[in-house]
């Protein structure tokens, strides 16, 4: 198979690549956005100049991480009907109505509110701006909801038949189909995963002020927000990753095979780590734990799965060649995505340990690079986590899971755009990398701004605090030094200066 | 399948939706468009950004609401448009990304500024002048093999003196929807708002001329089968149109009015896309003469039943909550820009 000359394949990479980028702008701003929320109240509440700083620090960095979350999550909107029109044919009776639920009842609810947030400050009351940042919160959320009720009824299809004619999916039951059995887990796995990446993100902001010897007062404060909510949401990911691996165990047994390197029926023990010698169907390791999966699937040690080569003799499961599947990427991802957990854990614990306790942190050096460089783990460990659900359910895009409706699957090279040529993917995926260049090098530039700049009180807020504190506005000219030579005190330098 | 209640509603819902953006995303791409005409410094290109600022992605996510609930609604027309006009639908994707991150990040960062500038600038214009080509595309018809796949040539076979005339039609209309708001949200007296009230009549006249051109052409020269009942309507549409027009000239003329201006701007716009659903129903997508397969209608493409009487209540539930934050931001920000307004956060 020439890669370059097959449109299914070129459509495949750009859909991963351009929704694994997305998905790094996702986490931050689902994640950040409860960092931001916590945040406005802790200012609604104090009134304090510095967590007017500490607010609009946040407001700024979670704006602008916004709107490129915004922008790259309009391709995948569009990617539907542009590069697999065959797919959006199939599933358009059930998979469209979430994708319009989302906009109407999710996206103008963010948007509005994020509007308030960015320019709302001096026009609404206290009361509504932090009513505000709760609500772009939960808009996020309840996107990620719709989002993730299409994504679990392609995982495992319910409520819908085969029409009579073969040609597609019709809805029977709207809210079998919105409930689907991998929704709940999938979606509360997704949600607290995003969680830790905004509390590791908000960490390691702190952790680099503490690194520099700066804004100490607001790394801390911040630290302690972050370790409290990081230890928190990683807590309950012991959870949520059990009720997906369950779900995975019960209605995806080809993804299951996969993650676990399983050719042969057999009762899965538990890696840490191994290699798939995928010519030898067998798994390299130098340590397993016997009948661990079955554990962590069923609670008891000796229930057999069925492996790849038996599945691939049933009907249901007759599309899938045990030759060609990607079952070491599989295993590898969902390994990783392991993997980093045990990082996550171990950095969440260190973290509340040593915040708490007289927030030692502040003197533990070694602690502050761990946690500066904390946010890789979450990042790595969505990322593949993605990779493994979406790799380990090929060759189907709308996967016939064990209590999925007769007939509701579609195999991926079925999908995609008649239409559409690889010459044309081809040109779409060089301005993609250059516009997603682009971006993601302004962003940071942006961002290194902003984290440079860091919390700074501005007259404004020192004299609104005064004003509500009742007294003069003597400490507002101290406050200013505080500012990073070079840098304005003011946001929005850009009116003064310019763009030459 | 033949008509039922639901999917006639579900296809004036779309256009309402393509309305909604029509009207609302229009002035602020306008806005882009006139953004390197009108505003001679930076001070005044705070200004045009600002007065869009709050309001731009609420207006954007129309076009998302739109693309859904066709998806939702009708997804054989939905893969067919967005599948076969694949490149032009990218272009259009790539300017919302610039541009939806240019307006963000201009403020931030100076240095980029001339970069920002010109991203905001093509990545208005690129949807302002493209959405109306592909509406001309679907009008006109385009050649479709049986199971509903574009068939001509990639992005060429698209522009014909016809569609390219109905995408001028769009961008006259987008930049006329933006004059008139820099109109009514640049502070007044300012070089810039005298700029941007004085090109609305020439934008608004070049509109006219167009719909007048695309109007006769399409009649004579595309002949598209049209639903006679709907004769009456087309012209309730075609009137309102250049009622609102002529009223918005006058509003800004004798009255000085840039709100009255901007409003019957508004009513114009949306009537277009009045105009537009009601010579196009029942059909989605026409299939142009030398087409395979058939035109693409509202009885061939709808969702079953079951799914648009969900997509139904889901609209009952959205849309008033949708009014209720559009009233809020366009409340909360209402008035003109002030100096005051442009350090944000």
């Amino acid at each position: 198979m020439d890669f370059f000359s097959d449109p299914v394949m070129l459509a495949r990479v750009q859909f991963a690549l351009t929704a694994a980028y997305h998905f790094f702008f996702v986490p931050l701003t689902i994640g950040l956005g409860l960092i931001l929320a916590i945040n406005e109240t802790r200012y609604y509440r104090s009134r304090d100049e510095k967590d007017a700083a500490a607010s609009r620090f946040w407001v700024k960095i979670f704006t602008a991480t916004f709107a490129i979350g915004v922008a790259t999550g309009i391709t995948m909107e569009f990617s539907f009907g542009t590069n697999w029109a065959d797919y959006s044919r199939f599933v358009g009776d059930i998979f469209g109505a979430p994708l319009a639920a989302e906009a109407l009842l999710a996206f103008f609810l963010e948007s509005v509110f994020l509007g308030i947030l960015l320019f709302g400050r001096k026009t609404v009351s206290p009361k509504f701006y932090l009513v505000s940042a709760w609500l772009v919160w939960f808009g996020s959320c309840l996107s990620a909801l719709w989002i993730l009720i299409a994504n679990s009824w392609m995982q495992t299809p319910a409520g819908a038949e085969l029409a009579a004619d073969g040609s597609k999916a019709v809805i029977t039951d709207f809210l079998a189909a919105a409930t689907n059995p991998s929704l709940l887990a999938r979606y509360s796995h997704v949600v607290i995963a995003l969680l830790i990446m905004g509390a590791f993100v908000a960490m390691a902001v702190s952790a680099w002020y503490l690194l520099k010897k700066r804004h100490t007062d607001f790394a801390m404060k911040t630290m302690r927000i972050g370790a409290v909510v990081g230890i928190m949401v990683s807590c309950v990911m012991i959870f949520t990753a059990h009720a997906s691996a369950v779900v995975v165990a019960e209605e995806q047994p080809t993804k299951l095979a996969m993650m676990e390197g399983m050719y042969d029926d057999e009762v899965p023990p538990l890696y840490l780590f191994g290699w798939v010698d995928e010519e030898n169907q067998e798994v390299i390791t130098p340590f397993a734990i016997p009948g661990g999966t079955s554990f962590l699937a069923t609670g008891t040690w000796d229930t057999e799965y069925q492996g790849l080569n038996s599945l691939s003799e049933t009907e249901k499961y007759g599309a899938l060649d045990p030759e060609t599947a990607p079952v070491n990427f599989v295993f590898q991802t969902y390994h990783i995505m392991v993997a980093m957990y045990g990082l996550i854990m171990i950095t969440a614990i260190l973290a509340i340990v040593f915040t708490l306790r007289k927030g030692k942190i502040q003197n533990m050096k070694w602690l502050q690079r761990l946690v500066l460089i904390s946010p890789v783990f979450p990042l790595i460990a969505i990322q593949t986590g993605w990779f493994t659900a979406e790799m380990g359910r090929q060759p189907w895009v709308v996967y016939p899971s064990t209590t999925g409706p007769d007939g509701v699957a579609l195999a991926t090279d079925q999908a995609a755009s008649a239409s559409v040529s690889a010459p044309e993917l081809m040109i779409t995926m060089l301005l993609f990398f250059l516009v997603y260049v682009f971006l993601i090098v302004a962003w940071a530039r942006v961002m290194g701004r902003f984290i440079k700049e860091g919390p700074v009180v501005s007259a404004a807020d020192s004299s609104e605090a005064a004003e509500a504190a009742g007294a003069g506005t003597g400490a507002s000219g101290a406050r200013q030094a505080d500012v990073v030579p070079g840098f304005a005190p003011v946001d929005e330098p850009a009116v003064v200066k310019g763009g030459e | 399948m033949e008509m039922t209640f639901f999917n006639v509603l579900w296809f004036f819902l779309i256009f309402v939706l393509i309305g909604g953006y029509f009207v609302l995303d229009g002035f602020d791409l306008g806005a882009g468009v006139l953004y390197p005409f009108v505003a001679k410094n930076d001070h005044d290109k705070a200004v045009v950004r600002r007065s869009i600022g709050p309001v731009w992605d609420g207006n954007e996510v129309w076009l998302l609401t739109a693309g859904g609930a066709l998806f939702a609604a009708f997804a054989p027309a939905y893969a067919t448009t967005f599948s076969g006009f694949y490149l032009a639908v990218m272009l259009v994707l790539f300017g919302l990304i610039v541009r939806a991150v240019a307006v963000e990040f201009r403020g931030h960062d100076p240095q980029w500024g001339r970069a920002w500038d010109g991203c905001f600038f093509v990545g208005s214009l690129l949807p302002a002048l493209l959405l109306g080509v592909a509406v001309g595309n679907i009008y006109a018809g385009i050649p479709m093999s049986e199971a509903g796949d574009y068939i001509g040539m990639p992005l060429l076979g698209l522009i014909t003196p016809f569609t390219l005339l109905c995408g001028l039609l769009g961008l006259a209309m987008f930049m006329a929807a933006g004059a008139s708001w820099l109109a009514l949200k640049a502070p007044k007296p300012s070089d810039m708002q005298a700029r941007a009230a004085k090109l609305r009549l020439p934008l608004q006249m070049a509109a006219l001329v167009l719909f007048v051109v695309v109007s006769v052409y399409g009649h004579f020269g595309i002949q598209p089968a049209m639903d006679p009942a709907l004769g009456a309507l087309r012209w309730v549409f075609a009137l309102v149109f250049v009622a609102g027009i002529v009223a918005s000239v006058v509003l800004a003329r004798k009255k000085e009015s840039d709100l009255g201006a901007f409003l019957a701007q508004s009513v114009s716009a949306f009537s277009l896309v009045g105009l537009l659903a009601a010579s196009m129903f029942p059909n989605l997508v026409v299939a142009s003469a030398d087409s395979i397969g058939p035109s693409i209608t509202l009885m061939s493409a709808a969702s079953s039943e079951l799914s648009l009487m969900w997509m139904t209540i889901i609209t009952c539930v959205g849309l008033p909550l949708v009014l209720v934050y559009h009233v809020i931001i366009y409340r909360t920000f209402r008035g003109r820009v002030k100096d005051d307004d442009l350090a944000h956060y």
